[in-house]
């Protein structure tokens, strides 16, 4: 995801010299493209994370579409209060970039997973949230960030489900991607755990349990219409997220389905129960560890359909 | 236009603003109240008619909590109504008691929590070397403020990137929420510390409409390639002489005979 979202800006940047691209001195390597090509647009704030959010905004309100870019919760945690007060509240074109959603720098430990971040940023105001689930949601998603209005939250992932677009398929924020058919059940995720749960869908089509699995790349806005037809004409919800199930995804989906009343027949969150990730290891790894994996998710919707 | 006269406004405008609410922060008001009259009556480039107008000068407040003295110096210049302040504090109102841009032309930014401001600064004097603008930004700081770790970033990035478009005044008046600096966080050697990180800087009498404006006018002081931090030294209260230098009137309110008194003691001052 970060190579397609870096390369994707740098295509941007050379049409639009108001595109700046700041980082809190991340990303060994990944940059030397966009630095070579675009010097002018790029900026390295050093390891000082509140003040690049408060320069961004001041930027911003200058007329700049300014990206900031670090690892997991740096670019929100620790300036949290500069990202609401700050670039939020102005509505300024901050485009908050963080690379390393869930368990993807698993082996650094707990300080590196990002499994907060989405109920985080998801409460505060005049923010979009986005975590895309394979490589076109990242593409497509960071073209279309400079022209949201106000402040955008972008969390990345280092797994990713490879390329599920359709032929001419155009994605529209604030709606759900239908990345599979189904009836029998819905299997709603955000990020890049989606690969797993399209292997887990295909495993339970084997079980003669049809999946319809729904990539949730906008956490907000959420797109409610998707949400309640998945309540309304399947047999269940499985919502699966690489984050804390305390106000994030699964959360979201409860929420918009009591209120307009399109009650699931089943529901489940899948993803951290209220602990941190104390151990460490590959993605993978932790996904099993903390049985979010496709085996999980695969025995969640058996035992939830009755089957 | 007679900044000393703007400063009496200032004060007798905010008094009559923080008697009408509670924890007012008066005293934090009447201790910048001549540097505010200065930028906005002699030294910065703005126009109640065009407050957006691209060319005008930047001015931040970063000590949100004497917002009173922005929407002061704001109305008297005509950015708004007068009448307009006395919905400060009020139900409804645009005018909260930390400075807010909402509703409000001539304000930039919003803040009220500390450390905030010098960073966006920071950014919209980065932006203006970038697209070539001549205007300067001015942002204004408490010294209880400089505890925070933030204002410290931003004084490491300003000087590297050698933003002498960008200019800090300090209110330097030696008293913060609960204490006196010196007991709380001792600056001293303060002036030394901006130095040392870059920055040109320069102590002044901040209740000398003169000095003030010299300091200002010499802006970048020492000549192109660093930032400028002016220390003003300030008096909290300064104008009302049972307010002056005392940490009560950080957050005391004047009300009943205290209001009057500050009042005649404002209004008799030449």
């Amino acid at each position: 995801m970060r190579d397609v979202f870096i390369k994707t800006l740098l295509e941007m940047a050379k049409e639009d010299p108001s595109i700046i691209l700041v980082t809190g001195d991340l990303g060994f390597g990944v940059f030397n493209e966009f630095r070579k090509v675009l010097p002018n647009q790029f900026l390295n704030a050093g390891v000082a994370e509140q003040n690049m959010t408060g320069l961004a905004t001041g930027m911003a309100l200058e007329g700049f579409k300014v990206f900031t870019y670090s690892i997991a919760n740096f670019p929100i945690l620790r300036c949290l209060e500069q990202v609401r007060n700050d670039a939020c509240y102005h509505q300024a074109n901050v485009n908050i970039v963080a690379i390393g959603g869930g368990f993807s720098y698993g082996s650094l430990g707990f300080s590196h997973h990002a499994t907060e971040d989405i109920a985080i940023m998801r409460s505060l105001p005049e923010i979009s949230v986005f975590a895309p689930g394979d490589l076109w949601e990242t593409q497509e998603i960071t073209r279309l960030l400079p022209g949201i209005k106000g402040t955008c939250y972008f969390r990345l992932d280092k797994s990713d489900a490879g390329w599920t677009n359709r032929d001419g398929e155009k994605l529209e924020i604030g709606k759900a991607r239908e990345v599979r058919t189904g009836q029998d059940f819905t299997l709603i995720s955000t990020g890049g755990i989606l690969g797993d749960v399209l292997r887990a869908a295909e495993r339970l089509s084997s079980e003669k349990i049809n999946c319809r699995v729904l990539s949730v790349h906008t956490l907000k806005p959420l797109d409610r219409a998707a949400m309640t037809r998945a309540a309304r004409e399947t047999g269940g919800i499985l919502t699966i997220e690489e984050h804390t199930i305390s106000g994030g995804l699964g959360g979201a989906v409860a929420e918009i389905c009591l209120e307009e009343g399109a009650l699931p027949r089943r529901f489940y969150r899948m993803g951290l129960r209220d602990a941190f990730s104390t151990i460490v290891g590959s993605q993978e790894y932790l996904r099993t560890q903390y049985q979010m994996d496709v085996t999980a998710i695969v025995a969640k919707t058996l035992e939830l359909s009755g089957s | 236009m007679d900044t000393r006269q703007l400063a009496k406004r200032i004060r007798i405008d905010t008094l009559k603003m923080t008697s009408m609410g509670s924890t007012a922060h008066i005293g934090s008001i009447f201790s910048m109240a001549d540097l505010m009259a200065v930028l906005y009556g002699k030294i910065m480039n703005v126009d109640p008619k065009q407050p957006q107008k691209p060319d005008r000068d930047r001015f931040i407040l970063s000590k949100g909590h004497a917002g009173g003295g922005l929407y002061a110096v704001l109305a008297e210049l005509g950015f708004f109504p007068l009448e307009k302040l006395n919905t400060h504090y009020r139900d409804g109102s645009d005018l909260s008691g930390h400075v807010t841009h909402k509703g409000n032309p001539g304000i930039e930014f919003s803040t009220g929590s500390l450390g905030h401001g010098l960073s966006v600064a920071v950014g919209m004097a980065y932006a203006a070397k970038k697209t070539g603008g001549t205007h300067k930004v001015y942002c204004l700081l408490s010294d209880g403020e400089c505890d925070e770790g933030s204002v410290w970033e931003a004084i490491l990035f300003a000087a590297h990137h050698q933003l002498d478009n960008l200019v800090a005044v300090i209110d330097y008046n030696k008293i913060q929420s609960l204490d006196f600096v010196r007991t709380t966080l001792a600056l001293e050697p303060f002036a030394d510390k901006w130095s040392s990180f870059g920055w040109a800087a320069r102590e002044v009498d901040g209740h000398d409409h003169c000095a003030i404006e010299q300091s200002l006018r010499d802006v970048p002081l020492v000549g192109a390639g660093k930032p400028s931090c002016i220390i003003a030294h300030t008096i909290k209260g300064k104008g009302v002489s049972f307010m002056e230098n005392t940490v009560l009137w950080h957050y005391r309110t004047a009300k009943g005979e205290e209001f009057d008194a500050a009042l005649k003691e404002l209004e008799d001052n030449a």
